[in-house]
């Protein structure tokens, strides 16, 4: 598996989230790749990591939605290709509007960071495959807009799809049905607000991030390749 | 060149917890008068003044300035008085 | 245009007008002295930001020389952007602390804001990568609306910057305390990792090569800010709110990356942070460093605003631009990596063999000075100090006695104490795990960092008890550093070196210059004791509002080093059945205490003495425990007593305490220094006996959720639920904040 981290002016977890993908799956390569970057088409599976891209100025992943490598990264997802984005990269992904909904400021106006406990709602995505349904994992939460909003059909059609793939256990920040994660309608886009980046030592705190990228390199090795 | 002022709200309906806290503080220094509040942004823009400003101005609004799935937005254009 | 409204020489000269920007009548003569003329008004503007105590220390170098600066160990000491210590394989650690106290107390948010972007550049100057922040703050009671909007501004402000930069805020501390209402501190504390071969330094070496300009442009924003940093507040403070600054996290995040790679090319010759009186401190202080002199053309400084004067662009203080000295014919490389980072640059200038500082601008030499009457003939002053008689007094009262009778009461209300109460509120709204290395995270002794690839980390922690120095300095001056030894001690780690920041009243008031002595020999004299020499600092002086000073605050930001990961120690309650040790015995000296504060609502007589040789000691010994694996959890006792450390052990756990002990108020809630509470598994507990002699049993942990103190002979001291205890101690904060009174 060739992994893209794409790092935006403002990134921040861009670094974390390489350690994650090539300290612990078994990825060929994993790659910083520069938001002035034309294509991502050579690699198989796309990070979006955390940070305040372009400060967050405006709104969160509003300009970063426009940086020149997500033409590419859209045209990537469209095509079904594997994307991930944590926290800003989550909000990068609903501005480019491959995943439904807004955020908002946390309920209480301030940034959170913290260890929450994050519900596995489904377990049957190519992202959290080696998850099993209804547990519960301790993974970090670092963000100043996270509340996520969408219109009630909006929620209704991500619940009936089971594409909400984490919840928080408590109302952390306000969010709609406290959705900590979803997928698109296709389920290679994942957005979530967690840093399972962060959690993936016990030395740091907890390692329940691991299985997320490895659910991912799993998913790419059963259906690239041919086992002999 | 013209000023254009964009002023962007959360739409009605969606939750504004900073109007919400400006409320309060408010309530709380005695301007008990003051039923509601909504906190927005707004942004002044210098553009060269051309035909078909206003749709320019909304395409702008309607791709970045605003998110429109939280937000509205309006706008006016301020022309310099002519002398 | 604006060059014509300016004074002449003459005019400054005539209506003193050097006076209203800071500059005393007999350091005016002595400029006139040095330069063999009157200087003009861009001129004078200069010597006023460096001669200002904040750039020159002219009130506090006699008393900054008393403390030990090096050590095999110390790579770099003070003079540069941050001291740098070797921790071993190639690698060296990079700190300093840095206060932001005046232009924090007038514009909150900003002034914490630009607090910590300072002190971010002062480090990644030297070609390190921040791994961390730290804060030591210091408040007013959280009693009034303005009180709670400042403590809630600065708090966010260092949230809004760190956090978007992408550097944990992983520790610090936080008092209240009315001598703090009118004049509130913000201390930030950055450190930094770098390979040793990859260290920069400030220096503009190399005649004929290019003085370079990154960063963003150039406002008037924060004009005479170091000046400001060196006067007292009043009712006028607010209306001086255009010197405070504002910050861009996103360019310095952009800033930091370019400067890191810059600093990794051999086009660099030397760079530094235009910080506190922008870039005249920075073109002066390299040129100085380098016995070189500069030569600026001030028509090429990117500039945001229209208009600005030599004088402006001189002092403004701006905030995310560096100064770099390139080598002439490079300026390729340095421009093509600032362009990659989206980042403006500018060639302002070239390296002189004339030692001095000319300035042109509109083709007009607008400033021509030597380097060396900016920077090393700033006076230096031998200044009056006198014990203040309060001290005496307070050395001569009878002991103080605690009336606490309910000592169920007296813990809660302890630990409901602001100065006491967790302080999650402040650190959840800090990312302090970004960049994956925070092993021990705010809220323990102190925070401790992994060094990514070794097996080694880092343990940091600040400390200053003001109280105590306030009456006693010296004593308190010792304590200040011990505490902050101690609390890296218990993480496992061996204090290696720190850095302070020194916050006092107006130095030019003898008896506390007097207090400025005391502390600071005190402070030295643990710095040699423990070996850890002042690698870097900041002095803020002047901290008084209408004419009434701060308590003499320094603290203290320490570095300490984890050999091995599994040396890491923290202070909860591991399970029950471990044996509860307690090492050093309580004595009633209640001086500087938090129990008298609650008692008393003031601080008086004699403070906790601090045997140094016997806390030297024991750190050692303790330290050799946890390296031998013989310590499963270790907290130092400090404000609040016995009590308060074994409440904070058994916080967040699943465990209670069963203890016995005297029955004696001391024992509960005295601040005896050189104290430790410390859990041992059974096993162990042998060995740790026979490793710490001095170490009393004094109970176990327990699986129950109980918090018991009793008497040797069973009689009930306190008992309380650790659940009551938690209650208490982590809403206490948060329900000040909600209080609208």
């Amino acid at each position: 598996m060739k992994a893209a981290v794409i790092v935006f002016p403002g990134s921040n977890c861009d670094t974390d989230m390489s350690y994650a993908l090539s300290d612990f799956t078994d990825a060929e390569t994993v790659d910083l790749v520069p938001y002035t970057a034309e294509s991502v088409a050579e690699y198989d599976a796309i990070f979006l990591p955390g940070g305040f891209s372009y400060g967050d100025y405006l709104r969160s992943g509003a300009i970063a939605r426009f940086a020149p490598v997500m033409q590419s990264v859209i045209a990537e997802a469209e095509q079904g290709k594997t994307v991930l984005g944590i926290c800003n990269g989550f909000q990068i992904l609903l501005e480019a509007g491959l995943l439904p909904g807004a955020m908002k400021r946390n309920k209480d106006l301030k940034y959170i960071c913290r260890t929450v406990d994050v519900k596995v709602e489904n377990a049957d995505t190519r992202f959290s495959g080696e998850y099993e349904k209804g547990e519960t994992l301790r993974i970090p939460i670092a963000h100043g807009e996270g509340n996520y909003e969408c219109d009630g059909q909006t929620y209704e059609t991500l619940k009936k799809n089971n594409r909400i793939v984490f919840t928080y256990e408590a109302d952390v920040n306000g969010s709609t049905g406290q959705i900590a994660g979803i997928t698109n309608e296709a389920g290679n886009v994942l957005g979530m607000m967690p840093h399972p980046e962060r959690a993936m030592e016990t030395l740091l705190g907890s390692e329940d991030g691991r299985r997320l990228f490895t659910s991912v390199y799993r998913h790419w090795r059963d259906t690239h390749v041919v086992t002999t | 060149m013209v000023n254009v002022h964009v002023y962007i709200t959360l739409k009605e309906g969606v939750l504004d917890p900073q109007g919400h806290a400006v409320q309060n503080s408010l309530t709380a220094l005695g301007y008990e008068e003051v039923e509601k509040v909504n906190v927005g942004k707004w942004l002044r823009l210098e553009v060269a003044d051309g035909n078909n400003l206003d749709s320019r101005v909304e395409n702008m609004c309607e791709q970045l300035l605003a998110n429109p799935v939280i937000e509205n937005y309006t706008y006016h254009v301020e022309r310099e008085a002519k002398v | 245009m604006s060059l014509q409204l300016e004074p002449t020489a003459e005019e400054i000269h005539a209506e003193r007008l050097y006076a209203d920007i800071g500059v005393k009548d007999h350091e005016y003569e002595r400029i006139v002295q040095l330069m063999g003329r009157k200087p003009n008004y861009t001129e004078i503007g200069l010597f006023s930001v460096l001669w200002s105590e904040h750039c020159s220390y002219k009130h506090s170098k006699p008393l900054l020389k008393q403390f030990p600066s090096t050590a095999p160990h110390v790579l770099q000491g003070p003079g540069e952007g941050a001291g740098v210590v070797d921790i071993g394989d190639g690698q060296a650690v990079v700190f300093k602390v840095e206060s932001h106290n005046h232009p924090s107390a007038v514009e909150p948010y900003q002034g914490a804001a630009t607090g910590v972007g300072g002190i971010l550049r002062d480090v990644f100057s030297m070609g390190a990568r921040p791994i961390a922040l730290l804060n030591s703050l210091r408040f007013g009671p959280l009693t009034t609306p303005r009180m709670r909007y400042l403590f809630e501004e600065v708090v966010a402000g260092i949230s809004g910057y760190g956090n978007c930069v992408g550097v944990p805020t992983v520790g610090g501390e936080i008092q209240f305390d009315d001598t703090y209402d009118g004049n509130p501190l913000v201390n930030a504390m950055c450190i930094g990792l770098i390979d040793q071969n990859d260290l920069q330094k400030g220096i503009a070496a190399g005649v004929g090569n290019t003085v370079m300009y990154v960063g963003a442009a150039t406002g008037r924003d924060g004009i005479h800010g170091a000046t400001f940093a060196s006067e007292e507040l009043n009712e006028d403070s607010a209306d001086k709110r255009p010197s405070v600054q504002v910050g861009d996290p996103f360019t310095e995040k952009r800033v930091l990356e370019a400067c890191l790679e810059v600093a990794k090319s051999d086009a660099l010759v030397g760079i530094q942070d235009m910080g506190a009186a922008g870039l005249t401190s920075s073109a002066a202080e390299m040129a100085s460093k380098a016995g070189t002199g500069i030569a600026m053309n001030l028509d090429l400084v990117p500039q945001r605003e229209t208009g600005m004067t030599p004088y402006e662009m001189m002092l403004s203080e701006s905030q995310e631009r560096m100064l770099l000295v390139v080598e002439k014919g490079k300026e390729t490389e340095i421009e093509v990596i600032c362009e990659k980072w989206d980042l403006e640059t500018a060639a302002i200038g070239t390296v002189k063999e004339d030692m001095r500082l000319t300035l042109t601008f509109h083709g007009d030499v607008v400033a021509d000075v030597p380097v060396t009457a900016l920077t090393d003939e700033a006076p230096v002053y031998d200044v009056p100090s006198e014990e203040p008689a309060d001290f005496r007094e307070h050395q001569q009262r009878p002991v103080w006695q605690p009336q606490s009778s309910d000592y169920n009461e007296t813990l809660l209300q302890l630990l409901s104490q602001p100065t006491i109460a967790n302080k999650e509120w402040v650190y959840d709204q800090y990312d302090h795990m970004v960049q994956t290395n925070t092993v021990v995270m705010p809220g323990s002794d102190a925070a401790v960092l992994r060094i990514r690839g070794t097996e080694k980390a880092l343990a940091t922690s600040m400390d200053g008890n003001s109280r105590y120095i306030a009456l006693d300095p010296k004593e308190g001056g010792k304590i200040a550093i011990a505490e902050a030894a101690r609390n890296i001690i218990c993480s496992g780690a061996q204090p290696l070196a720190l850095t302070d920041c020194l916050n006092y009243g107006s130095p030019e008031e003898p008896s506390i210059y007097w207090q400025m002595e005391q502390s600071t020999a005190g402070m030295s004299e643990a710095c040699r004791t423990f070996d850890t020499p002042v690698v870097s600092g900041n002095v803020s002086l002047y901290n008084e509002t209408n004419g009434e000073a701060i308590y003499p605050t320094p603290v203290v930001g320490m570095v300490g080093l984890v050999e091995q990961l599994d040396h890491v120690t923290t202070q909860p309650f591991k399970q029950a059945g471990d044996v509860i040790y307690i090492i050093g015995e309580a004595e009633p000296a209640w001086g500087g205490s938090e129990l008298q504060l609650v008692e008393d609502g003031k601080i008086s007589g004699q403070v906790p003495t601090m045997d140094l040789e016997l806390e030297q000691a024991r750190q050692q010994q303790v330290l050799a425990a946890i390296r031998a694996g013989l310590v499963q959890s270790a907290h130092d006792i400090a404000e609040g007593g016995l009590a308060v450390a074994l409440a904070e052990c058994v916080m967040g756990t699943e465990l209670g305490a069963d203890v016995s002990m005297k029955d004696d108020v001391a024992e509960l809630f005295a601040e005896t220094q050189s104290r430790y509470v410390i859990s041992v598994a059974v096993e162990d507990a042998e060995a740790f006996e026979q490793a710490i002699p001095a170490a009393r049993c004094y109970g176990t942990v327990t699986d129950e959720k109980v918090l018991r103190m009793k008497t040797t002979e069973g009689q009930k001291l306190i008992e309380q639920p650790t659940d009551e205890l938690h209650h208490v101690w982590k809403g206490a904060i948060p329900c000040f904040l909600k209080s609208k009174a």
